[in-house]
């Protein structure tokens, strides 16, 4: 019987049982301090979040365990281990594959266990303090109940050869299996894997040994696995990545034959072991096999000679003379563009229908890319410059089917794509679009600010199979709610499908889902919609996939609910009194130099390309790390090295030929704060603007304030002048007639370059503006001198929070700016319905100078601070509601 | 004096299908006690409101607790369990009883060991058993109670073994035959309550079979702390465990899904304790007992149990159904591993 095979069964969230028959186990190694420099920064700086970006990626990105580290001399192992583990185990796109607890102290191992309900593996114990302890930590591992890794490693020291290894295996083995009583299944031998062709002749045997030992070990040593940390083979070709790639799978081609299952691998240092060029794997085989005496000189002059091959590479055309469908793979695959014309006429000459070349030579180029993709082998911005090439093929065969009336399009479905009323943000939805169409989907796209009753119409027209829904905005959050709405009352049954910024999971399922009685789904990332959307139109599996979309949003829900109600809240009263109360001294507030209103018009965008902060562009296109870091990192490096180049190309065009406008206006006016959450402002002939802010309402702990806005400038019962500012900048006038003319020449990927370019520089603009208004315009901040890097970590002083964003939720507030400057009447860019800017690459908000003014999150407020706001404004409470939706805590 | 040898659960379980107990609960809402009678003479002063406090009534009410367990065994049940749900430190802070837990869990065994050996004595070739009942506290710890906080904690793993040792202790001095971490929601917890069992064992040189049951929260198929059954059965099957099963949440027709992943793939003994259906709109479970009986004959049917019984909303006539329909049916073949 299967079930009592004893074999190696782990589990996350799901279970992980590795049989005889499984492929190799690929365990995730970026989440680790000693081996990502990265992640060390991330969890020194206890920027967690981002430490679990690292972690979700690993499992994005195929790997079937995590394995997790904390061991650095400047970090408390053990509180960190159990912090990420926590934290790991709230997401289950992580927890659901199990965790490698990996520490050579045993306190932060035994912390470990005692957070994680899954089946673990404890990585390592091993006989070096002796057997006693190694009894010990074996009898409490198996009462935690995890596998174990045991090192080859005992009293005397570190296994180094065959006979070691096996000596020590069997010696651990035993003892674990006879006296503990450990299940033979659950014991894991990490025989240690050294490095080759260092140059010492005891080095030389390192990796056979390796292998023989693991052969010997899965022959006599029953039912246990045996892993290692594959790069440390190729140590001495540090620098030579072709080198090192093709000994890493010379070397697990070996090694997994005689036995290893397990492995600590990086992906993207590995060659496809078919792949290595036969003079390259016979150099690196006689040096992992040591089949030779010379084989380390040899493969080194080898591997001087094979860099510079390499290098010439890149220019080398000789795909050029293989067959036609491999060129057209490569074509797509690769992303390159310059020859698929030629090819797809070829093809179009050979096929009996024009047709027959997208059905059959175009989509099995694409089925490589979707696996390549699916696999976490290719990267978004890749996937994009694939779709460029084949829409580029497919354009040039449209004429040819057109003319052979042969319109059977054979797509997998229609999935009808539009960014909400209101707002204007396609970057995401447009990936998501290109991404969808690359898999055979057509695509009917309505672009931006699509009013509810055209959505409808066209999907009824166009007889959809799928309705996309994206936006960025908050108030985009009720107009999807709204369409589900209309959905509903129109007996719709097409799946919908909810992405973008502000979307949440949570949100779909608490707002969205129960008023649609059909499957609405959270998508919030390219990779993931190509297979829910299969999932949604498969004809066998999609009822059941339906249903328990619902089931878990349901559950979603209830869960949800259920906990937010123990969130407790303060009145408004309550909160005011507890406001944030700054002791305001003459000396800390500034009068500004230039007080009134300020217009830039065609500023030279050219000014800005030092403020511009790259991270959140790689983040547009689903890369996630920081830059600079980002170019080196070891999964996407090369990736966001190529699409930084593109960018950069892209930007010089735009700023050279000036494709992109500038326009800016500021305003600096005397204020003070009334009535607790109110700033009055000073302006000649305008007396009655009033800036209305929110107030914090959670209860905070004693001592922590419930902040608002108006905290930071001086009360009017002061008796003291204070000042405030707002602005709105633009670099968006120009963007849609770029993109319009790139998606006619059906290259999405400029398209969508050209957009988060625009953005890139908004935010540039933003950024500098603020410097000039603080050093001059203000004037508050003459001597400050900061690089990019520290206005990026907005380590000056003063803030400039933006209507709509976490301290001023409210996006009403826009109009009062709008009104006060005449935004729309100096500069052009409007408001829309939902109080969007257009263009939208355009940023707004305030100024605060304050030194004390930071930023917040308001969190969310009761409904009676919303009768207040709405009273304060002169406005319906059910208007103020509305807006407000987002923040307003669920009635208990 | 009893003085025929009882015959060991493992080698019952090997010949025949076991019945467990109905609902607790479900049987002491019948009496309508009021606070008066949760409190009884001794806890006449409590701080605390006590009325809901079951696991008290094994002190003040001890007669009906030896009642239910009798109707039960009457019914037809092999193994009942004792009245501790709640047993716990942590569990009886709400009634600042944590101090009581030692005598709760001693008394609720007490009574339920005297009931079984009446039976045995009646009918020897039917021996009853005592399963000391172990829920899964108020608490959590593998999940945060607070939205905005997701790492938070409310209880450790350490907390959760102290508490769950305490309890054990007790049941076994009581005299309970085996013992049943039922309900779990959060995995931890039960290998909290498994960690300290095996201390127990260790430090007595004993050995107690141990009843492992699970609890799928809804029809997302998982536990509420987010496992499939598969996930849940690999997180617990590091001891030597008597069964392995599910329990409550669910009516039986919902649970044969996941009964069938776990008789599939688990070596050992199977165990089911549904509800009586899901809960109608006023929250009570309707379901009759020829109803429930029916799909529990599907999970004989497909071979899926060894031990089968009832949870919330259940009562003796449930358990009767069920008993008189086990008695056609051979149990389910368990395959012991060897190495």
């Amino acid at each position: 019987m299967s079930k009592n095979r004893r074999v190696l069964r782990l589990s996350g969230l799901e279970p992980l049982v590795i049989t005889p028959e499984s492929n190799f186990i690929n365990v995730g190694e970026r989440t680790n301090v000693a081996g990502s420099k990265r992640f060390l920064r991330l969890i020194k700086e206890e920027k967690f979040e981002e430490a679990l970006d690292v972690a979700r990626h690993q499992v994005e990105g195929g790997a079937q365990i995590i394995d997790i580290n904390m061991d650095d001399g400047l970090i408390d192992g053990k509180a960190a281990m159990v912090k990420y583990l926590n934290l790991i185990i709230a997401e289950p796109d992580i927890a659901r594959v199990p965790i490698m607890i990996d520490s050579s102290k045993w306190e932060i191992i035994e912390a470990g266990l005692q957070v994680v309900q899954g089946k673990c593996v404890v990585n390592s114990i091993s006989l070096k303090e002796g057997e006693a302890e190694f009894i010990h930590h074996a009898k409490l591992i198996k009462r935690y109940g995890a596998a174990v890794i045991v090192m080859a490693f005992d009293e005397v020291g570190q296994a180094d050869t065959y006979q070691r290894r096996i000596e020590i295996a069997e010696r651990s083995y035993r003892i674990l299996v006879d006296k503990v009583k450990f299940a033979p299944e659950d014991i894991i031998f990490d025989l240690n894997i050294f490095p080759v062709a260092t140059g010492m002749e005891e080095h030389r045997k390192n990796a056979i040994d390796f292998i023989e030992a693991t052969r010997w070990v899965r022959q006599n040593l029953p039912y246990c696995s045996v892993s290692g940390g594959v790069s440390n083979v190729s140590f001495s070709f540090r620098g030579n990545n072709p080198v090192r790639e093709a000994m890493h799978s010379v070397f697990l081609y070996h090694a997994i034959k005689a036995g290893m299952n397990i492995g600590i691998v990086n992906p993207t240092m590995l060659e496809v072991y078919d792949d290595i060029p036969k003079d390259l794997l016979e150099h690196v085989e006689d040096v992992i096999l040591d089949r030779r005496d010379d084989a380390t000189e040899r493969l080194l002059e080898f591997a001087e000679t094979f860099q510079g091959k390499t290098k010439e590479s890149t220019v080398d055309l000789s795909w050029r003379e293989e067959p036609l469908q491999d060129r057209i793979t490569r074509a797509l695959v690769k992303g390159i563009d310059q020859y698929i014309i030629e090819d797809v006429e070829e093809a179009r000459q050979q096929a009996a229908k024009p047709l027959h070349v997208i059905e059959g030579n175009l989509m099995t180029g694409m089925n490589v890319v979707g696996d390549l993709f699916g696999s976490g082998k290719m990267f978004l911005p890749q996937v994009v410059k694939s779709a460029r090439v084949m829409k580029k093929a497919v354009a040039y065969l449209t004429p040819y089917i057109e003319a052979s009336k042969d319109k059977s399009t054979g797509a997998n479905g229609k999935v009808l794509m539009a960014t909400v009323k209101g707002d204007v943000h396609d970057i995401g939805k447009n990936i998501v679009s290109v991404v969808l169409a690359c898999n055979n989907y057509e695509i009917v796209d309505l672009g931006v600010m699509v009013p509810p009753e055209v959505i409808i119409n066209r999907a009824i027209e166009e007889q959809v199979d799928v309705i996309g829904l994206s936006g960025l905005i908050t108030p985009s959050l009720d107009e999807m709610v709204f369409l589900a709405k209309e959905m509903e009352r129109q007996n719709f049954n097409v799946p919908l499908l909810i992405g973008g910024a502000t979307t949440s999971k949570a949100h779909t399922a608490v707002k969205i889902d129960p008023v649609y009685k059909h499957a609405v789904v959270h998508v919030n990332d390219a990779s993931r919609a190509v297979t829910v959307v299969g999932d949604l139109l498969q004809k066998e599996s999609s009822d059941t996939y339906k249903k328990s979309v619902k089931l878990d949003y349901e559950s979603f829900r209830e869960k949800f609910l259920n906990r937010s109600k123990h969130k407790e809240y303060l009145t408004l009263e309550q909160a005011r009194a507890n406001k944030l109360k700054i002791d305001f001294k003459p000396e800390d507030i500034v009068e500004p130099k230039v007080l009134g209103t300020t217009v830039l018009e065609d500023f030279d965008l050219r000014e800005l390309v030092d403020f511009i902060d790259w991270t959140p562009f790689f983040r547009s296109w689903d890369l996630h790390g920081k830059y600079p870091d980002i170019l080196e990192d070891k999964v996407v490096g090369a990736q966001a090295t190529e699409l930084f180049s593109d960018a950069q190309k892209m930007l010089v065009e735009i700023l050279e030929q000036e494709l992109l406008k500038g326009k800016a206006t500021f305003g600096l006016f005397p204020a003070n704060q009334i009535n607790d959450d109110d700033i009055e402002l000073g302006v000649p002939g305008n007396e009655t603007t009033v800036f209305r802010t929110l107030r914090q309402q959670t209860k905070k702990r004693d001592g922590v304030p419930n902040i608002a806005l108006a905290d930071f400038i001086a009360p009017k019962e002061s008796g003291l002048q204070d000042y405030i500012g707002c602005f709105c900048v633009s670099a968006g006038f120009g963007t849609k007639e770029l993109a319009e003319k790139y998606e006619a020449a059906h290259d999405d990927y400029s398209s969508i370059m050209v957009k988060a370019l625009a953005d890139r520089l908004a935010e540039a603009f933003a950024e500098y503006l603020h410097k000039e208004v603080r050093t001059k315009y203000w004037g508050y901040a003459k001597a400050e001198n900061l690089d990019n890097t520290e206005l990026i970590k907005e380590s000056y002083r003063g803030i400039r929070p933006a209507p709509g964003y976490p301290a001023c939720p409210d996006h009403l507030e826009k109009l009062t700016i709008w009104e006060l400057m005449q935004v729309k009447e100096t500069i052009g860019v409007e408001l829309t319905d939902s109080l969007a800017m257009w263009p939208a690459a355009s940023v707004s908000g305030y100024y605060f100078a304050h030194p004390e003014a930071k930023y917040f999150g308001l969190g969310k407020i009761k409904e009676d601070q919303v009768y207040d706001f709405a009273n304060r404004k002169g406005i319906e409470k059910e208007v103020a509601e509305r807006w407000l939706a987002p923040n307003i805590a669920e009635a208990p | 004096m009893v003085t025929f040898v009882v015959m060991k659960i493992e080698e019952v379980l090997k010949e025949r299908i076991l019945v467990l107990d109905g609902a607790m609960g479900t049987m002491l809402q019948r009496y309508k006690f009021t606070e008066e009678d949760f409190r009884g003479e001794r806890f006449k002063d409590w701080p605390s409101p006590l009325q809901g406090n079951n696991d008290l009534l094994s002190i003040t009410q001890p007669e009906a607790i030896a009642t239910v367990h009798a109707k039960y065994f009457a019914a037809g049940a092999d193994i009942v369990e004792t009245n501790t749900f709640s047993g716990t430190t942590i569990a009886m802070e709400d009634y600042g009883m944590q101090d009581l837990v030692y005598e709760l869990n001693y008394e609720s065994a007490k009574i339920a060991k005297r009931v079984a050996e009446e039976f045995t004595a009646k009918e020897p070739q039917k021996p009853r058993f005592v399963a000391g009942s172990i829920g899964p506290t108020n608490k959590t710890a593998s999940m945060s109670p607070d939205v905005n906080d997701p790492g938070f904690r409310a209880i450790s793993f350490d907390e959760l073994r102290v508490a769950y040792k305490q309890q054990v202790e007790a049941l076994l001095d009581g005299g309970a035959d085996l013992l049943l971490v039922e309900t779990i929601f959060d995995t931890l917890n039960a290998k909290a309550a498994l960690f300290a069992i095996e201390e127990v064992k260790e430090e007595r040189n004993i050995e107690v079979p141990i009843m492992v049951s699970g609890t799928i929260t809804d029809a997302s198929g998982r536990t509420l702390s987010g496992q499939t059954a598969e996930a849940f059965l690999i997180s617990i099957s590091h001891l030597p465990i008597l069964s392995v099963g599910f329990n409550c949440a669910l009516g039986a027709k919902q649970l044969t899904p996941h009964l069938e992943v776990i008789s599939a793939k688990s070596e050992f003994f199977t165990s089911a304790h549904p509800n009586a259906g899901l809960p109608n709109a006023f929250g009570e479970y309707d379901e009759t007992p020829e109803e429930m009986a029916a799909q529990i004959k599907e999970y004989l049917d497909k071979n899926l149990v060894n031990i089968v019984g009832g949870c919330c909303g259940t009562t003796p006539e449930h358990i009767k159904a069920i008993a008189d329909l086990v008695k056609n049916y051979k149990p389910r073949p368990i395959a012991f591993a060897s190495i």
